[in-house]
């Protein structure tokens, strides 16, 4: 984290590196075990720990089984709220993508950075936003063209529009169609990346006014350290939130292409 | 900002472990445990719904038993009152029946003893009449030498007692 001549680069957490020396070449990309890919695995893994409270299937549940299950009813709740009885259907995506999203988001945010870890946010990379906000939009492209063929086009004609309005309505709504994969993928990068850069920046106040002196260190440092402690508690509400906004933005643009309106 | 620098050079590495473990949480995670622990909250819907249903069916069959009950209760109130009040109605005309026999009873013992009184008094009378004819004729006898026949002093007697 801190480069030479003591200067911190808040940009640094964010690179990539390969853990391991290695890997092979698929179409001129080196695909190497990198920090981001052990995180993903961390997640993954630390998902599936969780879930396991939820496979003890009991009919009484305990403290565990029923936070997962209240995990599970949340996104049920949600799908069945915004798309209606078949929501359920596209249950194990959405919650795959609330759970990674959220989980990816939380353990980038552990303090291990205290014991010499650093932790990663899988998701403030736009590789891994971006990916995910295809797969959502390529699903609603998928289901919305196969339930309703050509009609599917009606989606950007709102009811009630006078008809000499229709072409330049229909064509609006094209664009705000079109753009919901880039809003979906950036708005979880955006948020991600802006608030640990700023965290590394008050961190980097911290430990710079410091290391200058003792005046400094108090003058400058601890109102920073203090804003940090507020910051991460917001930064945790900004994990839940983003998670929730792309389930939730997910869930109702499944809606559109399975109710279309 | 590395996540654009980095873009061209790490793409394919990121591409790759993303379908991997997103794959892996889509099909272990989503598709085969999720389903389950739907499952496991229908199930205990389900019986949640089906407990309820049966405790309320419990509480009809409840409040009809009592229906029941406070129905065969009125009944037999209905029927012991009945029984008492014919058995009261039966008391009173007994009763009525036995008073009516004492009176016709008290009645002729009444007139009986009237009768016996009456006779009693009669005799009396006859025999006082007789003492005094008697006593009549042998006041006179002694008295008096005048003979007087015993027709005589009857009369005489019974108009003094007719007086008296």
């Amino acid at each position: 984290m801190a480069a030479e001549s003591g200067k911190i680069d808040p940009m640094h957490q964010f690179e990539i590196a390969p853990v391991f020396s290695g890997g092979f070449d698929i179409a001129g990309q080196t695909i190497a075990f990198t920090n981001s890919a052990m995180w993903m695995l961390l997640t993954l893994v630390a998902l599936w720990v969780f879930m396991q409270g939820g496979m003890k299937r009991e009919l009484v549940p305990g403290r565990w089984q029923l936070m997962v299950e209240s995990f599970t009813g949340f996104i049920d709740d949600m799908l069945v709220a915004n798309i209606g009885a078949e929501g359920r259907k596209y249950a194990p995506y959405v919650f795959s993508l609330f759970m990674f999203i959220l989980f990816a988001n939380i353990l980038g945010l552990l303090p291990i950075g205290v014991f010499g870890g650093h932790p990663f946010t899988v998701t403030s990379h736009l590789t891994i936003t971006g990916v995910l906000a295809i797969v959502s939009f390529a699903i609603v492209l998928i289901v919305g063209f196969s339930r309703h063929g050509f009609h599917f086009f009606s989606l950007f004609v709102p009811h009630g529009t006078p008809l000499p309005m229709i072409p330049f309505i229909f064509l609006v709504e094209l664009l705000s169609f079109l753009v919901r994969p880039f809003s979906l993928g950036l708005r979880l990068f955006v948020a991600m990346t802006a608030g640990h850069i700023l965290l590394k920046v008050l961190a980097g106040f911290v430990i710079n006014s410091t290391n200058a002196g003792v005046g400094y260190g108090l003058m400058v440092g601890l109102p920073s350290l203090t804003l940090m402690v507020g910051i991460s508690a917001l930064e945790i509400l900004v994990a839940v939130v983003q998670a929730y906004v792309f389930a939730l933005l997910t869930s109702l643009y499944i809606n559109d292409a399975v109710n279309l309106h | 900002m590395p996540q654009i620098d980095q873009i061209m050079s790490t793409y394919g590495s990121q591409f790759f472990w993303l379908v991997i473990t997103f794959g892996l949480i889509y099909f272990v995670i989503g598709r085969s445990m999720l389903p389950k622990i739907q499952g496991t909250v229908d199930l205990r819907k389900g019986k949640i719904a089906g407990d309820l249903a049966a405790a309320r069916a419990a509480h009809a069959r409840a409040d009809e038993i009592e229906e029941e009950y406070r129905q065969a209760h009125a009944r037999a109130r209905d029927a012991a009152l009945a029984v008492t009040a014919e058995a009261k109605a039966k008391g009173a005309r007994e009763a009525e029946v036995r008073v009516r026999d004492a009176d016709v009873g008290i009645a002729s013992h009444l007139a009986e003893a009237e009768g016996a009184i009456a006779a009693q008094q009669a005799a009396a009378l006859t025999e006082i009449e007789a003492v005094a004819v008697e006593a009549a004729q042998d006041i006179v006898a002694r008295l008096t030498p005048a003979k007087i026949t015993k027709p005589q002093v009857n009369r005489a007697v019974k108009g003094a007692l007719a007086d008296a």
